[in-house]
């Protein structure tokens, strides 16, 4: 139904090895053939579903190579979008990809709008709109957790749950109505105590689909992390060993609004966001360097701080003054080269701060950074948290409960200043639409049904 | 299509007698609606019905309104319809219901003396301009390319009008069922409108089957009253109509009672004779008035069913049995009746009955309620599988309304979601087609908060008035009203409250928290506890505002900021609602769509996005590929 061919680098902007330049449509084999070279021989046009021929990418003007590339065929409808679809996956960075879409877009392709492969999958009937939104999750996925974190969604594990509680809500809701519309049936009516009974049930559970959504998120878009301390503690070798070692995606991501370099570094599949590190690489004082005003700016963006000390030296003005920007965040207190000396201990920071996380640890040594990591893996889950549990990290669904939550919120409040029937079922039928975003049923008719499945009223 | 067709049948040169602009066959709840509709904005009509005795007939319950359907009433009423201001020239009974429930949901429910009620309308039927009221069984509806001509009856006659409303109830090819006797026959021993089902298959219109049931009939001097709980009608004056002044009158109780263990032993050892197995009870009839066996099945762990009893008028004795609606063989009625407390001596008028009927599902028609198979040819009421006499005297009214309009080259009028309960009932028949008789329910209507019974001519008084309906006088009226309460409610919004002795010991009288701050008089009723009323004793006014205009100031003003959100919700809907389809779309050819959303699609047409959004079957995801589509400038 799509007359255009479109084209775009399908592979995030220097991650991996290879980079695919992907073409969906009519035109797609034909503009293949005019843009790559099989050393085989043959056209792409003549390639059969699911081949893969090994050729180069070339300048249409001068003819010469751009890119080495293998050229995969898939065939409509067999495709992810149903339609003719060429994968050209090229080697030579991204640089030389660039230089193909170019290439492949002077052939006669349209640059595609961002999901627009997905979009067409789902106007071609390939998927619903749950499934064609975990599958942009997917490809974003950036680490393997992540992934399954997008499949189980896809199997429709958080629309059972958000079910159940659209199932609660209707139940609410049916009450109220049969009250409303069979007045003389004398069903007996909720107490505005039980009603807020009930009403608080189902926000405690919206409330921990949300916390569990929040967590997805981090897993899906990373843990913003911040490393602070004194002057030589430690956070530049912290972070060169977290890197150095777990080293798995580092890129500049740009759009922020200060440029701010960011690494990214892959802990047992949780994506940890370290902020402005090359900043603190360069300069050993953060506090110094950006100034309170810009530090506190950069702590509000963290949503977890590692506060590097140092055991040799006594706890001092500078640590607490450091610590007092941390107020309302996650810490967690690096107690480093601990192999060294033994000034400031682990029970000293106990009696200063006994609700905070400490952890000694020797950087240099490699002492402690196991420990470290699975502190930071089971602040991401949550207590007592299996990465399993996880189940909503898509933004549309935290949006939607979130209205939930507030719908329900406000037939609390309606129930408590003594408003009517009325008010409340109308609040509770909107925290029901809500939920239904999330699951695709927004049909009314399952409110009727439902007072005559559970009580027996007529005129 | 919609082409002014005045007068068109009267070209041809024929007697007068034989030419109409709008004939309505059937002279229920719905036909006399839109047979006077028509009538008063100038068409020539002809009101076809197979006993001038039953006209405005209540062969089922004897009252009118309750939620929703109360509604309905006064929207009807609004517009320039009849229903309410027949129901107070009628009633023995009115209260209003739902006090405690919040101003939405507020509704009044009057019992009717049938009789009476009967009469009155025929009366009003028979002083109308334009109307002619003829008895004769409608045997054929004859149309041509262009759509319809006109009716033959079944003594050969033929009446030739542009357009036909088709409100036959449940009289098409009815059959009555007591226990294993069965008859073809309508309600109360009328004849069935046998041939006209065919008719309708020829035009190539496609019909369906329900069943319902209604409850035995006993003489009042048989009840022992004291054993059962009375119910009296209000004591505050009431009026059905916006246009009646409030009154308080005499009225007659109705009596609460209900079934024992032994009626449901009485009930399950007769399940046997029952004429329609549960099963296909479930597939066809209603479930909001189940049939007494079907509840004692469906719900076995119930001991005992309400039964409301309710006198049918003032100058009979029968009395109606609410809750009783059975199938049930009359031996076995009676036994069941005298295992009732009270009922123990109860003399039978009538026995109770099961009917199954011909209706023509309507996702047949558009939302003009016109055939989309036959132009001109509009159907309301029970025909259209909906249940009630409210449900019907609203489509009624607006199938006149259109069928007036279609004559005179007038677009349709249709009432949208957000404005009238009467455009939830129109809508949700013509999309979503009953499986079941259509009951109207508060709970079907999206924006309750707005669709109140208190403000029904606000809502839809200029609309009616426009259309040539409503009156004049009776505009210039409302008009005083809604300047009165714009007023009134402006003049609270600005009026501060002072934290004074005076106003304190007020609050204080009425249970409510003293002022410690100033306050404006509209924040101060925002409190639950206090009303309109309360409000006005500290802070009154220059002049004082009838009963009904304080109930709108009240509501709107007590949830101003939930009627601000309903309305912001509204306007997205029209959204919606304004983005047309194509009539003749080819669905079928829209891959993304899923299989079922295809073949409903293909099946409803609807007018508009909002309309295919509310089909069954169509999800949100089908929407969104309409919506995608359609940006697409629709290429396939």
């Amino acid at each position: 139904m799509n007359q255009s061919t479109i084209a775009a680098i399908a592979t995030a902007v220097g991650v991996g090895g290879i980079g695919i330049v992907r073409l969906s449509g009519p035109e797609a084999f034909t503009i293949g053939d005019a843009v790559f070279k099989s050393y085989r021989g043959g056209s792409v046009s003549q390639q059969p579903g699911y081949s893969a021929r090994y050729g180069q990418v070339i300048d249409r003007v001068t003819g010469s190579s751009i890119d080495e590339a293998i050229a995969l065929v898939m065939r409509a409808p067999a495709s992810y979008t149903r339609e003719n679809t060429l994968e050209l996956q090229c080697h030579g960075g991204p640089v030389a990809l660039a230089a193909v879409l170019e290439q492949v877009l002077e052939a006669g392709a349209v640059l595609a709008e961002p999901g627009e492969f997905t979009q067409r999958a789902f106007l071609n009937g390939r998927l619903d709109l749950a499934q064609a939104e975990a599958v942009s999750d997917i490809i974003s996925a950036s680490t393997r957790a992540n992934l399954a974190l997008a499949q189980r969604q896809l199997r429709g594990r958080l629309s059972r749950q958000i079910e159940a509680l659209r199932q609660r809500l209707l139940s609410l809701e049916s009450r109220l109505a049969v009250g409303i519309d069979f007045p003389d049936d004398q069903v007996p009516e909720l107490e505005p105590h039980e009603l807020e009974e009930l009403l608080e049930a189902i926000a405690k559970e919206i409330r921990g689909l949300i916390a569990q959504g929040k967590k997805g998120r981090i897993w899906r878009e990373g843990l913003a992390t911040v490393i602070v301390g004194k002057p030589n503690v430690g956070k530049s070798s912290l972070l060169n060993r977290l890197v150095g070692h777990k080293r798995a995606l580092v890129t500049d991501i740009p759009g922020t609004t200060r440029d701010v370099i960011e690494e990214i570094v892959n802990l047992s599949g949780l994506p940890l966001r370290l902020l402005d590190t090359a900043g603190i690489r360069k300069t050993s004082d953060v506090v110094e360097r950006l100034g309170v005003d810009a530090a506190k700016e950069q702590l509000q963006t963290a949503e977890l701080v590692l506060l590097v000390l140092d055991a040799t030296q006594p706890w001092e003005d500078e640590d607490a003054f450091i610590y007092s920007f941390c107020q309302g965040k996650k810490v967690l207190f690096l107690l480093n080269k601990i192999d060294v000396g033994r000034v400031l201990t682990r029970a000293d920071l106990k009696r200063l701060y006994p609700g905070e996380q400490i952890i000694p640890l020797s950087v240099e040594e490699g002492q402690g950074l196991d420990q470290l990591e699975e502190a930071i893996l089971q602040f991401a889950l949550g207590p007592g948290q299996q990465i399993e549990h996880v189940s909503v990290s898509n933004r549309r669904h935290l949006d939607a409960l979130q209205g939930a939550e507030d719908a329900v919120a406000d037939a609390a409040t309606a129930v408590k200043t003594g408003f009517g029937y009325d008010i409340i079922s109308i609040e509770a039928r909107r925290a029901r639409l809500e939920l239904g975003k999330i699951t695709g049923e927004t049909v009314d008719e399952e409110m009727v049904e439902r007072i005559f499945q559970d009580f027996c009223v007529g005129k | 299509m919609w082409a002014n067709k005045m007068g068109v049948a009267g070209l041809t040169i024929r007697p007068s007698y034989l030419n109409y602009d709008v004939i309505v066959v059937g002279a229920g709840h719905a036909g006399c609606e839109a047979a006077l509709a028509a009538a008063r904005m100038g068409c020539r009509t002809l009101l076809a019905t197979l006993s001038l005795e039953h006209i405005a007939l209540m062969p089922c319950n004897p009252s009118i309104g309750g939620p929703a359907k109360g509604h309905l009433v006064r929207e009807i009423d609004a517009l320039g319809g009849e229903m309410a201001l027949n129901t107070d020239k009628s009633y023995v009974q009115i209260r209003v219901l739902n006090i405690s429930k919040g101003p939405a949901v507020q509704a009044l429910r009057a019992v009717c003396d049938k009789d009476l009620y009967r009469r009155c309308l025929w009366q009003t039927l028979g002083t109308t301009d334009n109307l002619v009221v003829r008895e004769t069984a409608v045997t054929e509806i004859l149309a041509g390319t262009e759509g319809v001509t006109g009716i033959r009856t079944r003594s050969g006659s033929v009446y030739y009008a542009p357009a036909v409303v088709l409100t036959t109830g449940v009289y098409l090819d009815s059959e009555i069922y007591i226990g294993e006797l069965k008859y073809k026959g309508g309600p109360q021993g009328q004849p069935a409108a046998e041939e006209l089902t065919r008719s309708l298959l020829k035009l190539g219109l496609e019909t369906g089957r329900f069943r319902t049931t209604s409850p035995p009939r006993i003489s009042g001097r048989s009840v022992d009253y004291s054993q059962m709980k009375e119910q009296q009608g209000s004591d505050q004056p009431l009026a059905f109509s916006v246009w009646n002044r409030p009154q308080q009158r005499t009225q007659l109780s109705c009596w609460l009672t209900a079934t024992t263990e032994k009626t449901h032993q009485i009930i399950r050892a007769s399940l046997a004779r029952a004429p329609f197995t549960s099963a296909v009870l479930a597939e066809a009839g209603p479930r909001y008035c189940p049939s007494i066996e079907g509840k004692v099945k469906h719900f076995p762990d119930r001991t005992s069913h309400q039964v409301f009893l309710e006198p049918e008028g003032w100058c009979t004795d029968e009395v109606y049995l609410t809750g009783l609606f059975t199938g049930l063989p009359e031996d076995v009625q009676v036994k069941m009746l005298h295992s009732i407390p009270g009922l123990e001596e109860a003399e039978l008028l009538r026995p109770g009955y099961g009917i199954e009927y011909d209706y023509l599902p309507a996702t047949q028609l558009t939302p003009a309620l016109e055939s989309k198979q036959v132009a001109g040819l509009f159907c309301a009421g029970q025909v259209n599988g909906s249940s009630g006499y409210e449900e019907a005297a609203a489509q009624g009214i607006m199938a006149g309304i259109n069928a007036a309009r279609y004559v005179k080259g007038l677009g349709p009028v249709v009432l949208n979601r957000g404005q009238a309960y009467i455009g939830v009932l129109i809508d949700d028949l013509v999309t979503k087609g009953p499986g079941e008789p259509y009951r109207m329910l508060t709970s079907r209507a999206e924006h309750r908060l707005l669709l109140r019974s208190d403000n029904a001519d606000l809502r839809l008084a200029p609309q009616g008035y426009e259309i040539g309906l409503l009156s004049p006088e009776r505009y210039g009226r409302f008009k005083r009203k809604r300047k009165q309460i714009e007023a009134e409610t402006e003049r609270l919004r600005q009026e501060r409250l002072n934290p004074t002795t005076q106003v304190n010991a007020i609050l204080e009288r009425l249970g409510s928290a003293p002022l410690a701050h100033p306050s404006t008089a509209a924040a101060l009723l925002r409190r639950p506890e206090l009303n309109y009323k309360d409000i006005s004793l500290m802070a009154p006014g220059p002049e004082q505002i009838s009963a009904a205009a304080a109930d709108t100031v009240e509501a709107e003003l007590k949830y101003a900021s939930y009627i601000e959100k309903e309305k912001r919700l509204v306007v997205q809907m029209v959204e919606l609602e304004e983005k047309g389809l194509p009539r003749q779309l080819n669905y079928s050819q829209i891959k993304a769509l899923s299989r079922e959303a295809r073949e409903k699609l293909d099946a409803v047409r609807p007018q508009t996005l909002g309309q295919a959004s509310r089909i069954p079957g169509v999800s949100p995801a089908d929407v969104a590929v309409l919506m995608v589509y359609m940006r697409g400038g629709g290429k396939g």
